[in-house]
Parts: C-alpha cells; structure tokens; sequence
C-alpha cells in the first residue's frame, strides 16, 4: 500500500511536468527568436574572444577550441542555465494571489515549482539546441564546436548538467520563496541574476578570473551551474577534478533545497493572499 | 462537520496621506495598522447543509473561506473540518475538499478544458474509474461536451465558470467552498449554475458554503445564513426566518443598516 501511494505522489509531479513541458513546445515563435538571440550572441562572444587570444596568447587560459566549445554549448543550452530565466507566472500568482488555488491542491508547493521549473527549462532547451548545436559542429575550427574528448567525458558532461540545472533551479526556488516576504519580487530578481551571472561564469569563463578570485569562486554554488558542465565538454575540466565539481554540486543541491524548503515552511505560515 | 471557535486573523496595513512627502516619510518611518478580518469568529455546519455566508465587502468572508481552505493560518482560534485543522493537515485537508474562487481561474490558460482536468486526476490521485463517473456526470450536468475540447483563454466567463465548478468537484469532495461563484455571470449561466449546486447538494450530499453578494443566489441554494460584518458574526439563521415574505435584497440591506456595517 506504501509503495502504491508513493507511485501516485510521484505520478502527481510527472503528470505536472508533462502537461508543462507540452505547453513549453507550443511557443515556437518565442523559439525562433531565442535562437537567432543565441546566434548572434555567439558569434560577438566567439570575435571578442579572439580579438583577445590574439593580442596574448600566452594569457588565454583556455584553449581557443574550448573556449568556442564552452560558448556554444552555453547558448545552445542556455535555458537550462540561466538564473533570469524564472517563470513570471509563479511570481504573478505570488503577487496577485492566483497562489490560493494552487495551495489548495493536495500538493506539496515548492516540490511543484521544482517540477514545473524543470519541464519549462528542459522543453525550452530542448526545441532550441538542436539547430544551434548542428551549425555550430559546421563551423571551422578553432571557431565550431569540438566532438567530446571520449565517450567518458560525455557521460560525465551528460550528468552534471543534470546537476547543473537542478543547482539552478534550487537557486530560483529561493528568490520565489523570498518572493513571499516582499510586495513585488523585481528588485530581488534583478540582484540576483545580475550577481549570478557574473559568478557562474555567463559573462566570462571562470578560468579567466584571477586565480585567487578563481579560487573562491569556484567553491561557491553559483560555479557548480554551467561552470561545470561546460568545463568536462570542453576538456577543461577531467577526471579526479570532474570528479570533484561533480560532488560539490551534489552538496550545493541538497543544501539549496534544504534552504528553500525550510523558507516555503515559513512562507506558508505567514502567507498573505492579495487581492481579496 | 465544520466548527470554528473563536477564530481571529489580522492584517498589518502600511498606512500613509498621499503626497511625496508623506511617501518619503514613511520611507524612513511606516505606519503600520493592525486590521481585524476575523474577530472571535464562531460557528458549527453540519454535513450536507447549504449556507450563505453573507456580508458586505471587507467583512471577512473571504477570509474565512481561505481559513477553513487551509490556505491562510489563524491568529488564535480552532477550526475542524471532519476532524482536520486545515492549516495543520493542509495536503491531507485539500483532497477531502473542493473550491471555487469566482474571481480567479484554476485552468491552465493555454491548453484544452480536458487537459486541465487530467492533471487534475493525476494531483488528486482519483482512481480512473471515479475519474470517468465524475467526468461524465459533470459533463452532461453541466453541458460541457464540445467546451472541453476549448483552450480555456477562448471560453466566455459563463462557459469558464461551468469548467471551474466541474474542475473543484472531480475529486469528489465532501464539502464545496464556493467564493463568489456567480460573479459577472449572464441571467441564463446563474441560473445553470444555481440548479447545479442545488442538485449537487440532493444528489450527492454535498456540503456547500457559498459567498455572494447576489441574494438571488441565496435564496435559490441556500437554508441557512451567516451574516459576518467587521469581523463578527451578527445573525445565523434559516433563510426564511431572514426574508419572511418581502423582497430578500430589500432585507439584507436593511439588516446591514441596522448593523452599520
């Protein structure tokens, strides 16, 4: 009986997860234009970057392969990175009160939100890389996409940006539940993703900060985001060290969630519903 | 069975005169006001009755529909619904009961009524078979058929509503919170969803509470009132105590009156 009502507790999220991630690939305009945003993003990042590599090669810390490796696969994937990409709807339904619904359902919310953030994340990323990732593996070196080194390096790449994105998401569940304790979420929003993006190594690769910035940064949980994954594709990053990142990224999880279930406990106590 | 006791909730209000003074003023200083929505609130529902609960706005009713929803936790007080306290037991409360908030939408905005309702099921754990009975009887009650097929941004208020009330009862609930139901609705939709309530009641026994501020709703569906206004309860009685033989609208506003609420 146990392990039947497990079976259905599970079912509730799955069943969540499919009806969002179907409504996340009906928005093809929205991924039309997402794609030509990556391209050309690319592209700027991958000039800028040579621009500099030919100015010193010898300061480049990365190589030129990998850095354009690292690039495109940051675009191609980047709804699965990106701590601004939050849904505006959980913030809404905070703000106007459309919460009440949601909180009489025999759902556990923050478990919800999880499952939600990772079906529109991954149906997003999904429509958009494939022709990112295709015209990227056409391009010509050094300036394309590089193959992983081995069928090792990919597994590893494949599991840590699972892990990757489960970091990412337990980032945005804290700013939706702190949401709660503020009258608009903009101002948390924005110091947020602004501090993120530049931690996680969006707007430069880690590597390229100064090794004692590095050294710091990499231990904090916004490098155990697209740093990592991107990092073992590329061959930046392998073996031992991998590793390592891999299971910083397993402690970042479970004390992300540990956080952000105990806040959506308080959140839940003090809730007030706008709105009338 | 439903038993509040003594329930209160208050709200802290940031209070400020206009002006960009005062606005810089409260910057530095706020002015916080504490506003009772609930002030000793008391009072038992047996199961399967049908009660109005009615006061003007800003009296507390919504709120108390959030508490006995298990959505909002009391100051002080107790509540049991069918022995739960709803904000303690708030997953396990939830399955036993239905809501509906004649404001808000509780279907997904981009996809069919019918996908709506599926997850639903899946969130509710209801048994396939009690899902096919239930769908199927509040279908055809309802007159839903070809509506379902409809992404729910495409539906008339009227034609929403129906969905929203079929949506709250698939799970077979014991007891219907129903917050403003007819709000906005067309003489010929109130009246569809009136004679549903009514007959959902009969059939299935169903415990309704309905808020309203259309007295025609309660005297089509509901035996017994409460009338709730800063906070207290004032009056709870039968309807016909209420109305005797005069014109109900005339009455109610006549008892706010006397009230001065």
């Amino acid at each position: 009986m146990q392990g039947y009502s497990d079976v259905n507790k599970l079912k509730k999220y799955v069943s969540f997860f499919r009806l969002r991630f179907v409504m996340g690939l009906q928005y093809r305009t929205a991924a039309f234009a997402g794609i030509a945003t990556q391209f050309a993003w690319g592209f700027m990042e991958i000039t800028v970057f040579h621009a500099f590599n030919n100015t010193d090669p010898a300061a480049f810390p990365m190589g030129f392969g990998q850095l354009a490796s690292y690039v495109w696969m940051q675009q191609a994937f980047l709804a699965l990175f990106m701590t601004w990409f939050m849904e505006n709807e959980i913030f809404d339904s905070i703000m106007d009160g459309n919460i009440c619904y949601e909180l009489c359902r025999p759902i556990d919310i923050y478990d919800m939100w999880f499952a939600r953030s990772v079906a529109n994340r991954s149906s997003r990323a999904l429509l958009r890389c494939v022709p990112i990732l295709l015209v990227a593996f056409l391009l010509p070196e050094p300036y394309g996409m590089m193959l992983p080194k081995d069928f090792n390096a990919f597994g590893c790449f494949l599991i840590s940006t699972m892990l990757a994105m489960t970091v990412t998401i337990s980032m945005c569940m804290l700013v939706y539940m702190l949401s709660f304790f503020t009258v608009s979420p903009q101002g948390l929003r924005l110091i947020f993703s602004m501090t993120a993006e530049i931690l996680q190594g969006i707007v430069i690769p880690i590597p390229f900060f100064p090794p004692r910035v590095r050294q710091i940064l990499e231990l904090l949980p916004f490098a155990s985001m697209e740093n990592v994954p991107l990092r073992i594709y590329s061959g930046h990053i392998s073996g031992g060290e991998a590793a390592k990142a891999m299971l910083l990224q397993i402690f970042w999880i479970l004390v992300l969630i540990a956080i952000g279930k105990l806040i959506c406990r308080r959140a839940m106590k003090k809730v007030t519903v706008q709105g009338g | 069975m439903i038993v509040m006791k003594n329930i209160r909730k208050t709200y802290r209000v940031a209070r400020r005169n206009a002006g960009f003074g005062e606005a810089v003023k409260s910057f530095f200083h706020r002015d916080y006001e504490t506003v009772t929505a609930l002030d000793n609130v008391s009072f038992a529902i047996q199961d399967g009755e049908t009660v109005g609960y009615i006061g003007p706005n800003g009296a507390g009713k919504s709120t108390t529909i959030k508490i006995l929803s298990g959505i909002l936790t009391p100051d002080s007080g107790e509540c049991l619904v069918d022995g739960r306290t709803p904000w303690k037991n708030r997953i396990e409360h939830v399955a036993k009961i239905g809501v509906v908030f004649g404001q808000r939408s509780q279907l997904w905005w981009d996809v069919p009524v019918a996908d709506s309702f599926e997850l639903l099921k899946d969130i509710y754990s209801i048994p396939p078979e009690t899902y096919r009975r239930n769908k199927d009887e509040l279908t055809e009650l309802l007159d839903l058929g070809e509506i379902l097929k409809t992404p729910a941004r495409q539906l008339s208020l009227g034609q929403r509503m129906r969905c929203e009330l079929a949506a709250s009862l698939l799970h077979s609930p014991d007891i219907l919170f129903l917050d403003e139901p007819t709000i906005g609705l067309d003489a010929v939709s109130k009246i569809a969803v009136r004679e549903f309530i009514v007959k959902l009641n009969q059939e299935r026994k169903t415990t309704v509470i309905l808020t309203t501020h259309d007295m025609q709703d309660i005297e089509a569906i509901t035996k017994r009132i409460i009338l709730i206004g800063k906070g207290r309860i004032l009056l709870d009685g039968g309807v016909s105590d209420i109305s005797g033989n005069g014109n109900i609208d005339h009455t109610v506003a006549e008892l706010y009156r006397s009230y001065e609420i």
